[in-house]
């Protein structure tokens, strides 16, 4: 059966949970980094085809910094800390302090993927507590290109069983510039993890 | 080349197949570690074109498969559109792009060898079919997006990186 069918709307609303409490706690790692006040918008719960992703990743030929872990243990699933490439500059600038970094120097690069492992660590990190459920990190890894081609890999587990995603998408973006995002976070299940997840939190699900 | 503002552009999602007929153009976004996969014929009108993610069906988990997104069932059901425009499986030629490793990991784990795995998948079903693949562009760790041009069949390969190139 296809997960999506399973899917209710009180799942959803838990899902909706998971995504506020991993990109809260990774918009304040943010905050402290940054020395500024980061917020984030109510995360979106959304079962998609496959063929929609890479536009909700900002359209398949927009460039992007993306970095990519495989979540392990428990509840195995991929996820994704996507920046627009125009915003990933200025990120690392605001990070380092040195104002003319760009993301193609080693050093540029280097902050990015440090700051991918972050903000990723501690979503992660609030997941578990709030599941408790034993999530891991595998190493975080870093690309530069097309969205469409950095969230393919993500979708081997998922493809094998469906033809859609159910994707948690949270952006997190400076106080006071709602138009302006600071990153995107993709949280994407693997099949088998929902029940696990939703068993955990104490909601029924039965495949 | 012809200039593509002039044609219509077929597009190609991920795990979908379509075949187009003179002055369309095939094209798809996007490819990491999934593989696009063109058939031709030497002047024929009509070429076919597939973005498949996986290697193959039987590894499926699911009970109704989506055939075009496994490279040995999207590869099947692209040549039976083409037979259908009248074309002979014979005949027909493939050009591929794809494949990479967009991502660099420590780990051995099968999920990173994604790409390459498509893409040895996708030339072994096109070799035991005695389709000659006349072009490749696969591998590596650079998102590719792909236009077939028919009639011409040269097949446009752009990167971030590494700008245009005709195969």
């Amino acid at each position: 059966m296809d997960i999506i069918e399973e899917i209710s709307d009180h799942h959803l609303d838990v899902l909706k949970e998971i995504g506020n409490i991993g990109a809260g706690n990774a918009a304040t790692s943010l905050s402290q980094l940054l020395a500024q006040q980061i917020e984030m918008t109510v995360p979106s719960v959304r079962p998609i085809k496959f063929q929609e992703i890479p536009e909700a990743a900002g359209g398949a030929e927009q460039i992007v910094a993306a970095t990519f872990l495989r979540i392990l243990g428990d509840a195995p699933g991929s996820m994704f800390f996507i920046v627009p490439e125009e915003d990933a500059a200025p990120l690392v600038a605001s990070m380092t302090g040195m104002e003319h970094l760009t993301v193609d120097s080693e050093l540029g690069s280097s902050a990015l993927q440090e700051l991918g492992n972050i903000l990723s660590g501690s979503y992660l990190s609030a997941l578990a507590d709030f599941t408790r459920l034993n999530l891991q990190p595998s190493p975080p890894s870093l690309a530069v290109d097309m969205a469409g081609a950095v969230v393919e890999e993500g979708l081997f587990e998922l493809s094998l069983a469906s033809d859609h995603a159910l994707i948690i998408d949270t952006v997190i973006y400076e106080h006071g510039t709602e138009t302006k995002s600071r990153g995107q976070f993709f949280l994407l299940p693997d099949p088998d993890s929902f029940s696990t997840i939703f068993t955990s939190l104490g909601v029924g699900f039965h495949e | 080349m012809s200039e593509t503002a002039a044609n219509e552009i077929v597009k190609v999602g991920m795990a979908e197949l379509s075949i187009a007929t003179i002055p369309q153009v095939l094209r798809t976004s996007g490819l990491g570690s999934c593989v696009g996969i063109v058939l031709y014929m030497a002047g024929a009108k009509t070429a076919g074109m597939a973005h498949v993610m996986l290697p193959d069906s039987s590894m499926a988990r699911e009970k109704a498969i989506n055939r075009a997104k496994y490279a040995d069932t999207a590869i099947e059901d692209l040549i039976e559109l083409l037979k259908g425009s009248g074309m002979k499986e014979k005949q027909l030629k493939a050009k591929i792009a794809g494949g990479a490793e967009m991502f660099k990991f420590s780990s051995n784990s099968n999920t990173m060898k994604v790409g390459p795995r498509n893409v040895e998948a996708v030339k072994h079903e096109l070799k035991s079919r005695g389709i000659e693949v006349t072009a490749e562009d696969t591998g590596g760790s650079s998102g590719r997006t792909i236009e077939f041009y028919i009639g011409e069949n040269g097949l446009k390969i752009r990167t971030v990186n590494q700008g245009e190139a005709v195969i």
